[in-house]
């Protein structure tokens, strides 16, 4: 079925239909509902994580109401909320159930699905120079599994007793009990069906992602010469494979504690006066089961804006990457530690003192390989001929916002420290800025820096700096003053604190807090104008926009199904030939033979001319 | 999609073959989240110690011996000896079914020892085993569903010497269910 092309301009690929062994016209479901082509499923996954990420800020927005004017009362939410807001006051039950919203979307619907799922997607095959997926029906399969899983997710925010309230972590036995709290009972179960089928879909994704950088790179397309993104998205695709079977295990075995009467995390347990029958489960268990899963995770949302950023930082500063295999190393580094540290989520369950430090040794390690990726952005920024697009703006944010949310990282990980700052403030600052923030800044690189390829058009470089900005500022200006309050114990998930005198001289920064994360919200809309609009009316862009080497620029403007109209060009050198001293132009790309740039190569690579 | 794998490929390996043995590992990984959790809930104590049914064993004799008559089907089909490879592709699918029958009988077995999966005589011990043969005996039947479409592809001459990704395919899960079994059957005798 490679055999079908959704080029708006049919001309360009009416010559190379060679490898086609027949060809007909798609209906309109073939061609953008049920398509095979990975570019469209890309950007159905663009588009759910965009609309995810709307409902999830939207939710982020209404309990930082609650936390920053406790007093007041929001008669004006009824219309949207209803009988969740009584005489004025957000139902507590249904604020937890925000907060639990807020996670799960954020970090799997936005961050794993709408990241990967969109990044993956379009970039390995046109980088790696592959006609489409392994398997484009899987492909399609892996999206309208997540599409359903969404679908329930969604649904289960509007049922009567409201979403699903334990958390994003759903520890039982808040969460296996339908009688402790609303927020445990459908809605809970609409979580648990809806992440089984996500779980599957990430799966399913993640198969064929490693699957096509293994098996479907061009001719001479060695590993050694794959982008940092590919790289990237590999290692997530793994650690995915790896870790999401294991979430998988500890939802089904929390499905049989609900509804079927087993009693694996539940024992010893009196609700309301009345003791349950469940006997001999281990509650404990399942945070090991879960963060087995959880820690890798958050590796799974940043990992893939490790290769974005260094991409586009990379042709920005018109200069190779610094420290091109360190940066493979540390990414791989990172993969394997990534799960063996999972009980620094644990240290106040009461596990044995040695066993945590071993937990907090193995979690320092971390940063040695983390401050290797950060000192090589910084090294290829270091006197590059810089260019600030929005791409690289977001690019170099990512960079300020991962150091400043790594830095507490170090002090987390320490087991006696986080015993201080479990459950705080400080540790919602620490993982906003350096998994929520930053792996949002690289998103929006990724989407500036691709929105060419994906749409033919530009987006407006004017409303992109207003938009970097605007929400950098606004993250800095909510999470920094968290670290504060957070120190002074402020604890998390509370619906009200104004009951506890220590907390009520935080009263006026987290109205702060508040205002800021509105505005940065607010700013949210005009990237939403900008995408939408520069999609339609933007301007036309040419072949190759940001003078880049890899090999998706070397397809038309508008590239079909099967992406190269005529032979996939085969690959000769690494992706970061930029400013190579001797050479006609400051960038040379992946397929130009080193025969054609006598005047640039290095003595090595003379014997290749 | 099989007409993307037009001259290219990097690794020398079918990508489908490749893409089976990531669902294998991480079919693997669900298994070894169940027994590691098995293990650390069995040492924290509260634990049901009793007998693994007999089935057990007759039912681990019936699925080796269906993991040979599918690699006889598919030495059949290298052969091209088409009638042996829908004899052999029966009797496995028989096989696998007969498995599962004694699977679903030794669960009758553990009801009658007053061993159950779930309620207020439940101990996570039993849960386990139940989850265990119940998770395993799922993806048998995906396998048993495999099998089923590749029969009916023999049927239309569609398996042959020329033809062997499917048969292949279908051949290493089958065994990978076999093995995972053995491994599960191994575990709980060393471990129950």
């Amino acid at each position: 079925m490679s055999s079908t092309d959704i080029a708006i301009n049919q001309t360009d690929m009416h010559h190379g239909h060679e490898e086609h062994d027949h060809h007909h016209d798609l209906n309109f479901f073939e061609k953008y509902i049920f398509s095979l082509d990975h570019k469209v499923i890309a950007k159905q996954y663009l588009f759910m994580g965009i609309i995810w990420a709307f409902i999830g800020g939207f939710l982020s927005v209404l309990f930082r109401l609650q936390l920053g004017w406790p007093e007041a009362t929001f008669t004006f939410l009824e219309p949207i909320l209803g009988g969740w807001v009584q005489n004025g006051k957000i139902d507590p039950e249904f604020y937890l159930a925000m907060v639990t919203m807020h996670g799960t979307i954020m970090v799997f619907f936005v961050l794993t699905a709408g990241l990967s799922g969109t990044f993956s997607n379009f970039l390995i095959p046109l980088q790696i120079g592959a006609r489409d997926m392994a398997s484009g029906f899987m492909n399609m399969l892996s999206f309208w599994i997540f599409f359903l899983a969404s679908i329930i997710m969604f649904t289960s925010l509007f049922i009567e007793t409201g979403p699903a309230g334990g958390g994003w972590t759903i520890y039982p036995p808040l969460s296996a009990l339908p009688q402790a709290i609303q927020g445990s009972g459908t809605g809970m179960t609409l979580w648990l069906i809806s992440m089984a089928l996500f779980i599957i879909s990430q799966l399913l994704g993640g198969v064929n992602y490693i699957t096509t950088v293994i098996n479907l790179r061009t001719k001479g397309m060695s590993m050694t010469k794959l982008p940092l993104t590919i790289w990237a998205f590999t290692l997530t695709a793994i650690l995915g494979l790896l870790s999401f079977p294991v979430l998988l295990s500890a939802a089904l075995l929390l499905i049989f504690d609900r509804s079927f009467g087993t009693s694996f995390f539940l024992s010893d347990i009196y609700i309301a006066g009345q003791a349950l029958s469940n006997t001999g489960g281990s509650p404990i268990l399942f945070q090991h089961l879960f963060w087995f899963l959880g820690h890798p995770e958050v590796y799974i949302v940043i990992l893939p804006t490790f290769g974005i950023v260094s991409e586009v930082i990379a042709t920005n500063s018109r200069k190779p990457i610094f420290g091109y295999r360190a940066m493979i190393g540390s990414m791989l580094g990172i993969a394997v530690l990534s799960f063996v540290v999972w009980a620094h989520h644990m240290f106040v369950t009461g596990m044995n003192p040695f066993l945590g430090s071993v937990f907090m040794f193995l979690t320092l390690i971390i940063a040695v390989p983390s401050a290797v990726k950060v000192f090589n952005w910084l090294a290829t920024l270091w006197r590059g001929n810089i260019r600030f697009t929005s791409a690289m703006m977001f690019a170099i944010g990512f960079v300020s916002l991962f150091i400043s949310g790594g830095l507490t990282g170090i002090i987390l990980g320490n087991s006696a420290l986080d015993i201080q700052l479990h459950d705080t403030y400080f540790v919602v600052a620490h993982f906003h800025l350096v998994m929520g923030a930053a792996a949002f800044f690289g998103m929006f690189c990724g989407i500036y820096h691709w929105f060419p390829k994906m749409f033919g058009r530009m987006m407006d470089e004017k409303l992109g700096f207003v938009h970097f900005w605007l929400t950098f500022i606004a993250v800095y200006l909510v999470f920094m003053p968290m670290h504060y309050v957070g120190i002074a114990g402020f604890p998390r998930r509370y619906y009200n604190w104004t009951g506890f005198e220590t907390f009520n001289m935080f009263t006026d920064l987290n109205t702060f807090i508040s205002i800021s994360a509105i505005i940065g919200f607010t700013a949210q809309f005009i990237f939403l104008f900008n995408f939408i609009y520069s999609m339609f009316k933007g301007r036309r862009a040419t072949l190759n926009p940001w003078h880049s080497n890899t090999l998706e620029w070397t397809t038309p403007v508008n590239p079909g199904h099967g992406n190269w109209p005529g032979e996939i060009p085969a690959v000769y050198r690494w992706p970061y030939d930029y400013s190579k001293p001797g050479a006609a132009e400051d960038f040379i790309p992946q397929n130009v033979p080193f025969s054609e740039t006598q005047s640039s190569n290095l003595p090595q690579e003379r014997v290749l001319e | 999609m099989v007409t993307n794998i037009e001259n290219q490929n990097s690794a020398g390996v079918h990508p489908l073959k490749f893409a089976l043995w990531l669902i294998i590992i991480s079919i693997l990984m669900m298994f070894g989240a169940f027994t590691s959790a098995y293990i650390v809930r069995r040492e924290e104590g509260n634990w049901l110690e009793f007998d693994l049914p007999q089935m057990f064993i007759i039912n681990t004799a019936v699925i080796i011996l269906s993991s040979i008559t599918m690699q006889w089907a598919y030495f059949a089909a290298k052969k091209n000896n088409l009638s042996m490879v829908k004899i052999m592709l029966v009797l496995t699918m028989v096989l696998g079914i007969v498995f599962l029958y004694g699977q679903l009988s030794a669960w009758g077995d553990l009801v009658q020892n007053n061993v159950y999966f779930g309620g207020v005589d439940s101990n996570p011990a039993g849960s386990f085993l139940y989850v265990l043969t119940g998770v395993h005996g799922f993806h048998l039947i995906t396998g048993l569903i495999f099998l089923a479409i590749l029969l009916i592809a023999s049927f239309k001459y569609k398996v042959h010497s020329k033809k062997m990704v499917r048969i292949q395919l279908c051949t290493t899960y089958w065994h990978f269910l076999g093995g995972l079994w053995l491994y599960l059957y191994f575990f709980l005798l060393v471990n129950h």
